[in-house]
Parts: structure tokens; sequence; C-alpha cells
């Protein structure tokens, strides 16, 4: 079985791992609210979704 | 390849599976409106669909059939006696599926099916949600002095303190010098606190 010769250099491997980020929520704001929301979801604030309540927040 | 193969398996047997369609359908004929996984709502839409259309014909034929997969008796007759005369002419569509973001325990997709025709209850609510509001701005005014000292990290899981924290920042951004992820949330929110008021 093929073997690697080297050893990855702690330099390498963190060249490689430059491109691993973590992709930032694409936030919208609420058009209810205008508290920060995630689109095609329903306001986790207000509960509203499209110009409708679909839920009454707990507190 | 998976050309035109329909459906999801949920993960369940095949029994297993029309067992969970089955108990999705009657809770949401019973309840109007459910929260479960994407997935299961998505599923759950394209079982009751049909059901709730077999059913406009109100004969016994129809009521049996739809009785082999509705179970419960009581939600039976009101499917054919309240349901079908509130959805009226609709011809199909009678459900909608809202994503409501991840739950907690394992990050599963959440999302709410409601019976489109039932959410007149949910305009009641509106009412009460107007209060809590209300309600809500007046205890974010109240906490303002006892939160200053709170983590920065807080900003991201509560709504409620980021706007008090975004004030806090207002004040003194010269003073703290966070990160920058920080700043532009801080001033967004700021926005639309003005565009509120």
């Amino acid at each position: 079985m093929a073997h690697p010769k080297r050893k990855i250099s702690k330099s390498r491997r963190d060249k490689r791992r430059t491109h691993y980020k973590a992709a930032a929520p694409s936030l919208a704001t609420c058009s209810n609210c205008g508290e920060m929301k995630l689109s095609h979801r329903a306001c986790p604030n207000c509960g509203y979704y499209a110009g409708k309540s679909m839920f009454v927040p707990e507190s | 390849m998976r050309h035109r193969v329909k459906g999801r398996k949920l993960g369940r047997t095949a029994s297993h599976r029309s067992a969970t369609l089955r108990a999705l359908a009657t809770s949401l004929l019973k309840h109007k409106k459910i929260k479960t996984t994407v997935a299961k709502a998505k599923e759950t839409r394209s079982f009751v669909e049909p059901l709730i259309t077999k059913a406009k014909a109100d004969t016994l034929h129809a009521r049996r059939f739809v009785s082999q997969f509705i179970k419960d008796k009581e939600v039976l007759k009101e499917l054919f006696s309240e349901i079908i005369p509130k959805i009226g002419d609709r011809p199909g569509g009678y459900t909608r599926v809202v994503k409501l973001g991840t739950r907690v325990g394992d990050a599963a997709d959440m999302a709410i099916i409601e019976l489109v025709d039932y959410n007149v209850i949910a305009e009641k609510k509106e009412k009460k949600t107007t209060a809590g509001k209300t309600r809500k701005t007046t205890k974010a005014a109240d906490k303002k002095p006892v939160v200053e000292d709170a983590e920065v990290i807080e900003e991201v899981v509560e709504p409620k303190k980021e706007k008090t924290e975004a004030k806090k920042e207002k004040k003194s951004t010269a003073a703290k010098g966070s990160a920058k992820t920080k700043k532009t949330e801080s001033s967004k929110s700021t926005k639309s606190k003005k565009d509120k008021e």
C-alpha cells in the first residue's frame, strides 16, 4: 500500500485549513418588528411570516 | 439514479412511516396547526391534501376511504362537517408550511404546518402579540441598568438583551474595542431601533 513519505508540516496543514471558514448567516430585518431574523423563516421574536402571525412567542 | 422517486423515507420502515403520517394527519385535522420538522411537515402536506380533496365529495365511499387513514372518529366527523364547508371551493393548497429555524436539542429544521383557512385563530392572537411587545419593551427598559455588566456573548443568544447591549455600546463605542462583527451587529440593531422610533 502507498504511504505518505513525509509528515505534513504544521505550515502546510494550516495553509490547507485557511479555506475552512464559517459562513455568516444571511439575516434580514423582520418586516413586522424590525428584529434581525433568518430569511424564509418565521421571525423568532414576533412569530410573523409574510405578514401573518404564525405563532405567539412565549414571553 | 433517483429519477421520479417521490417522497421521503423519514428514516422509518414502511409501516412505521405510514403510522407516523396518519398520526400527523390526524393531529393536523384535530388541532389545525402543528409544529414538526420540515421534512415531516412536507410529507404530511402531500399526505393530507389528497385526503381533504377526497373528503370534499361527501359520500359514504369518500368517508370510508378517508377513514382508512384517519382512525379517530371524532376527527373524521369534524373533517366532513366543519373543515370541508370552511375550505369551500379552494382548488387544493389547503395547508401552509412555514419554517421556524432549528430545534435546540438536535438542530433539526422545524416548521409549522397549518390549515390555511384556520389562520383566523392567528388573527385573534395578533392582539395578544402586540400586548406582549409593549410589555417586552418596558421590561427591557427596566432591565437596562442590571444587564450592563453582562457578557457580550449573550448578544447573539438573546434578542431582548441585544437591544440593551446595543444601547450600551452606542454610549461607549470608543471605550471598548469589540470585534468587527459585533460592532456591525450593534449598528444594525440601532438602525432598526431608529426605524421604530
